[in-house]
């Protein structure tokens, strides 16, 4: 049986919508990775001990075991004790906690960055703690780290694939389903690698925009 | 002058460990009067001058902004409102210039008013021509600070801080970090403030300047003042050993 494209077109209009759930999914799950990744990093460096130390636990759980398992968790588990999420919620909350936690460590390490006087420049004014971190250190230190935010970013993309396992009908289940109609995976996984290609190159020329933006104010 | 002093160290002392950078030294400023701190590095001069907005706190001593003491021990919280609100009160201008490079001026100068006495977008657009007019930087008003030379970062960072309306301005060696060419813009507009009698605390290394504008000067050196009194006697007539040293090693350069 050799390879023909021809059966592609039929399904375009079901990738193009898989297509749509992915970015949809993926900018969801951005957001929240990024202002959770603020939250969790302001935890880890200035929360007190009570409410660190339970913080890492969770943090440790997110990186030490599969982002798989825990959308698993997430969607099926959560079940058990009355919480019945819809999966694209599980999956964004899934994708957004978990990458959420790495963009955590990025903006630790962006804060720590920033110089003191900042923060002296701030305080002497009579800003408070709060204000200065909110107004003056935070937006600093997520600037000075915006690409390797980005890198996570282009992973959270291509992971957002996961989420095709609880039923979410992105690109990759989409694909998957006009398989098992057609019989050609070769031919629809290529298709959908070449569409996750092409919205990689989309969120990239936007990464670089923002990068552009910012690099007057650094 | 008989008025309370406007900043008042009692028997201001600091130690890091065995190291004792403050020793037992009293200050008394008044409103409108322009005080310079000369002396060798090390000497403490930065560290009290950092001490009168409480950045780097006593170990022992006094330290009192008008009637309210500033260096109150409190509980945590109930110190950070009372220190928040002693600062508005007083400016500072730092060595490095600290302008935050994320906003614009005009964002650096109202950020604070705007945040702390609650006015409006327009109010604070206000305050930031007038006081950019003040240093002459009006046409920078939307530049970010990176875009600046350091003179002109340092009189925004001037203007920043004249916008909260404080009572004293600390300088701590505002024109140290800048090349030679750029000091004279810095040092023109510390001398309007000093005509315009702003109550004004200047840690220098430029003993020229110091000279020029100053009501007095203090000479530190480990810890204490060594001497005081007016620049035309610290600087012609100094009656100390150790001052007549730093002046001789400082002002032989600038002759």
């Amino acid at each position: 049986m050799g390879l023909d494209f021809s059966v592609v077109p039929a399904f375009a209009g079901a990738l193009f919508m898989g297509a749509l759930w992915t970015i949809a999914i993926t900018l969801s799950a951005a957001v929240l990775s990024f202002f959770g990744g603020i939250i969790f990093a302001v935890i880890a460096l200035y929360a007190p001990l009570v409410i660190r130390t339970p913080f890492r636990l969770f943090a440790w759980l997110f990186m030490g075991t599969p982002l798989l398992l825990q959308l698993f968790l997430i969607y099926f588990g959560l079940i058990q004790i009355g919480i019945d999420l819809p999966a694209f919620v599980a999956g964004v909350i899934g994708l957004g906690l978990h990458f959420a936690v790495y963009n955590s460590d990025i903006i630790q390490a962006g804060i720590l960055a920033v110089d003191k006087g900042q923060y002296e420049g701030a305080r002497t004014l009579g800003l408070s703690r709060m204000q200065t971190l909110r107004k003056v250190v935070v937006p600093q230190a997520v600037r000075s780290v915006v690409p390797p935010i980005g890198n996570n970013m282009i992973a959270l993309l291509k992971d957002s694939a996961l989420v095709s396992v609880i039923g979410v009908a992105e690109l990759t289940l989409s694909s998957q389903m006009a398989i098992s109609r057609t019989f050609r995976p070769f031919e629809f996984y290529v298709a959908a690698a070449a569409c996750y290609y092409v919205i990689n190159l989309g969120l990239e020329a936007g990464l670089r925009r923002i990068e552009r933006r910012i690099e007057l104010a650094r | 002058m008989t008025d309370r002093p406007i900043i008042d160290i009692r028997n201001a002392a600091k130690s890091y460990g065995s190291l004792e950078v403050l020793k037992d030294i009293s200050l008394q400023v008044q409103t409108g009067q322009i005080v310079a701190i000369i002396g060798p590095s090390g000497s403490g001069k930065s560290t009290l001058l950092r001490a009168i907005n409480d950045l780097d706190p006593l170990t022992s001593g006094e330290v009192w902004l008008e009637d309210t003491q500033v260096n109150k021990a409190l509980p945590p919280r109930q110190y950070e409102t009372h220190i928040n609100s002693v600062r508005q009160n007083i400016g500072m201008v730092f060595q490095h210039f600290n302008l935050f490079p994320h906003l614009t001026v005009r964002e650096n100068i109202t950020l604070a008013p705007k945040m702390l006495k609650g006015i409006s977008k327009t109010e604070a657009d206000q305050l930031a021509v007038e006081q950019l007019n003040k240093v002459g930087l009006l046409d920078r008003i939307d530049y970010y600070p990176s875009q600046l030379s350091g003179g002109q970062k340092q009189r925004v960072a001037i203007a920043r801080a004249l916008a909260m309306k404080p009572k004293v301005m600390l300088f701590d060696e505002a024109t140290s970090a800048l090349d030679p060419e750029l000091v004279e813009e810095v040092n023109l507009v510390m001398k309007q403030l000093a005509e315009e009698h702003m109550t004004m605390i200047i840690v220098t290394h430029e003993m020229g300047f110091a000279q020029d504008v100053c009501d007095r000067v203090l000479f530190m050196d480990q810890g204490v003042v060594v001497e005081e009194g007016p620049p035309e006697v610290i600087f012609r007539n100094p009656v100390n050993e150790r001052t007549q040293n730093f002046l001789r090693k400082h002002l032989k350069g600038q002759h």
